[in-house]
């Protein structure tokens, strides 16, 4: 066999950037794709929630028909949940987790690739229905009977199906990508114990969506199976149980409601003691309530179905209100992470104070419907809109946002404009909270969701109002972020290796990574690496000019835990 | 055991592939967690089985005028799929020891007693007189029977692929992760079938 003389640039040829793009494997390309397919699906589902507002901004039917309408709520909820949120995170994860832990890359990164793009193929699917005869209208949670045969008829549900099923089948290909990553990709001296939060966060979350979600296709196999070969799982004239549908499908959807927090508690746990030059408190705790969250959520699915009368309410109850005990051990690790820090309000940092105090409202309002009486008066209201506004919005999404504003720059090596990002900030939140919060009240009076129209009850049209500026106001708070994603690519500050002064791996590479990672990694003897490596009390400062600045202390052994902190 | 050379490494930080080598090969890992998706997939139809005979009244199976389910039959398709777990497992001994011979023979055995599975089941279903749409029970009996019959046609299309690389020399003592993963999920195919076998024909 002939050898082979390396050229200086082997290994590497030139191409398209378009084919580059189609057909990469790189994970920090596959997230960045993953999160701007996100994007656009955000864009598309919020237009859906702008209709849907503009509908509700004053009694009567404006511009919708009934059956438009439900099209349009069906559309933005399963977008939101199903192509927006979790996929923007499992973006981050994509792009962030391999660094975090040191690696190279996803433990398979063809099957990653395969799992970004059934997302783009199976949204357009769900979409299409619009195309021919109408989109699924039976809401996100698509409850036998209105999705049977003769209630929904048209191909609309089919492809709603379809392409659940295809986005599930993602999910659950990139849940095992990044479960294998975490157990066999970290580096020398990343122990379980030394991952980052987010990684934690990222490995909890794969394992719910893992097993969570073939539930819902084999739910999505029978529907489908009803509605075309004449089955009969959901329908009671032949033997069939409607009631299955809704234990099948929230069996599946609340492990499904971790799966879209999990991961954006991990990055506000990320951004906190970053912004507070503190490490994170009780990070242990931390992460045995990730844990004793993931293990809850496989307990509480019927809490959705009290009004049904086939659930033991006891049971579900108890269990519904135990999952407040680690979320509330989560609350007081990021309040006590921040108290007494050195707090630096950054965009990202407001997005993540925001996200603790929105979620601890729809935390709040969780509990409250975890208690069957009240659940009986505000099932199918907008009060229940109103809470998982809170999580979902409130919540994930503000954690979207941190996101974007905390690994932008290490994802394209320019800072986002930090007056732009508070204008985003500031609308964002102010809209958000005029949008959702009047719906507790709207539902406490007895509104009921998934309607077209509503009685002219004074005290109903000024909160539906004030809800639909509030909507707009969102809309309008995504123009300066635009803007400002915009600006940034032509003329944004850069931003080097480590703008923000972080603890973690990723922020030891060059901004954006090289295609391999690293080319050298810093010692890793706690969960704050590079924190040890930029501020001395660590093994071994490895840049010339930390060793410069910084005294070496090389004696201590190298597995005690070092948690001092000069500001503490 | 790390070598002087690792050693080193670690100290300097640089990345060795080497610490991730150890334990189960990361194919084998994300072919168990595949598994375990699996699981819950087959757990949401066994839900969906178990239900409906909860909730229907009057007798439990196939509709009537039908002809009752070919236990014996099905005996014997179950005992061919349990064999066939057996001669996988024999296949995959002898490629730990290196000896491809032994391993090309026992995975054609395996791939035959796959297929002459699936054909017993097809002739089993154009024997039985009643659809998917013929009641809950029909409805249930044809996804789970039909859903575990696909993915044995899965395992046999594996089992192709191992047996095409086998034939072209690709595996070897040290290297032959597709093996073991193939393995894997076909014994999870056989344990499938034996909860569905235990479920519809010996429970009713």
């Amino acid at each position: 066999m002939a050898t082979t003389t390396l050229e200086p640039r082997a290994g590497t040829f030139s191409r398209s950037w378009v084919i580059d793009w189609l057909t990469t494997v790189d994970h920090k390309k596959i997230g960045i794709l993953y999160i701007v397919n996100s994007f656009l699906f955000f864009f598309a589902a919020g237009i859906l929630a702008l209709f849907i507002r503009s509908e509700l901004a004053v009694p009567g039917l404006q511009f919708l028909d009934q059956d438009t309408y439900n099209q349009a709520f069906t559309m933005h909820g399963t977008i939101m949940i199903f192509l927006f949120v979790v996929p923007v995170l499992a973006g981050f994860g994509n792009y962030i987790v391999p660094l975090q832990l040191g690696a190279p890359d996803m433990a398979f990164p063809r099957i990653n690739a395969l799992s970004f793009w059934f997302l783009p193929l199976g949204g357009l699917l769900i979409f299409s229905g619009y195309l021919f005869g109408g989109a699924a209208a039976e809401g996100w949670t698509g409850y036998a009977p209105l999705t049977d045969d003769t209630y929904a008829q048209g191909v609309g549900t089919d492809l709603w199906i379809i392409g659940l099923t295809l986005v599930g089948t993602a999910s659950i290909l990139g849940s095992i990508n990044f479960i294998a990553t975490i157990f066999k990709m970290r580096a020398p001296g990343m122990t379980l114990f030394r991952m980052p939060i987010f990684v934690w966060t990222i490995l909890v979350t794969a394992t719910l969506i893992m097993l969570a979600t073939p539930v819902l296709t084999a739910g999505l196999i029978a529907l489908f199976i009803d509605r075309n070969y004449g089955g009969s799982f959901f329908d009671p004239s032949v033997g069939g149980n409607p009631v299955l549908w809704q234990h099948i499908f929230w069996f599946f959807g609340h492990p499904e409601v971790y799966i879209v927090i999990l991961p954006a508690m991990g990055v506000v746990s990320e951004i906190l003691p970053v912004f507070s030059r503190k490490p994170l408190f009780g990070y242990k705790a931390f992460v045995f309530a990730t844990i004793g969250i993931g293990l809850l959520s496989w307990t509480v699915w019927a809490h959705h179905m009290f009004t049904t009368g086939a659930v033991f309410l006891p049971f579900f109850s108890f269990m519904t209100a135990l999952i407040a005990i680690p979320t509330g051990i989560k609350m007081f690790n990021w309040l006590a992470t921040m108290w007494r820090g050195k707090l630096m309000f950054t965009t990202a940092m407001l997005f993540a104070v925001g996200f603790i105090s929105m979620f601890l409202i729809g935390g709040i309002s969780g509990v409250m419907l975890a208690s069957p009486p009240i659940d009986f008066h505000v099932q199918d209201t907008y009060f229940v809109v109103a809470h998982l506004h809170y999580v979902f919005f409130g919540g994930s999404v503000f954690g979207v946002f941190a996101a974007t504003y905390y690994w932008f720059p290490k994802m394209f090596g320019r800072k986002l404009n930090e007056p732009l990002g508070k204008v985003h900030f500031w609308l964002h939140f102010i809209g958000f909270n005029l949008a959702f919060f009047p719906m507790h009240q709207l539902g406490l009076s007895g509104m009921p969701r998934r309607i077209s129209d509503y009685a002219a009850n004074p005290e109903w049209t000024i909160l539906n109002l004030v809800s639909t500026v509030g909507a707009f106001m969102i809309a309008v708070s995504v123009i300066p972020f635009l803007i400002n994603v915009i600006a940034t690519f032509i003329n944004g500050e850069p931003a080097g290796d480590d703008p923000w002064e972080g603890n973690t791996l990723e922020w030891a590479t060059t901004s954006p990574p090289p295609p391999y990672n690293f080319d050298r990694l810093p010692p890793i003897h706690s969960e704050r690496p590079l924190f040890f490596l930029t501020h001395g009390h660590g093994h071994a400062a490895e840049r010339p000019e930390d060793l410069e600045e910084e005294q070496v202390h090389d004696e201590r052994p190298a597995d005690v835990e070092r948690r001092e902190d000069p500001l503490v | 055991m790390t070598t002087h050379a690792e050693a080193t490494a670690r100290e300097e930080g640089k990345f060795t592939p080497q610490d991730h080598q150890s334990g189960m090969p990361t194919a084998l890992v994300g072919m168990l967690l595949f598994i375990a998706s699996e699981v819950m997939f087959f757990g949401g139809l066994f839900a969906t089985y178990f239900n409906a005979r909860a909730t229907t009244s009057g007798a439990w199976g196939p509709p009537e005028g039908a002809h009752e389910l070919d236990i014996a039959l099905a005996g014997v398709l179950t005992a061919i799929l349990v064999a066939s777990s057996f001669t996988m497992q024999f296949g995959v001994w002898a490629i730990r020891r290196g000896d491809t011979g032994k391993l090309k023979l026992w995975t054609a055995i395996t791939l035959g007693l796959g297929v002459l599975f699936l054909a017993g089941q097809l002739y089993d279903y154009s024997q039985l007189g009643f659809g998917v749409g013929d009641g809950v029970f029909g409805t249930v009996f044809y996804t789970l029977t039909g859903f575990h019959g696909a993915h044995v046609f899965g395992g046999a299309v594996g089992l192709t692929i191992v047996l095409a690389r086998a034939m072209r020399g690709q595996f070897s003592a040290r290297n032959h992760v597709a093996v073991e993963a193939v393995s894997m999920y076909w014994h999870f195919v056989d344990v499938v079938w034996i909860a569905v076998f235990s479920t519809i024909y010996l429970l009713g």
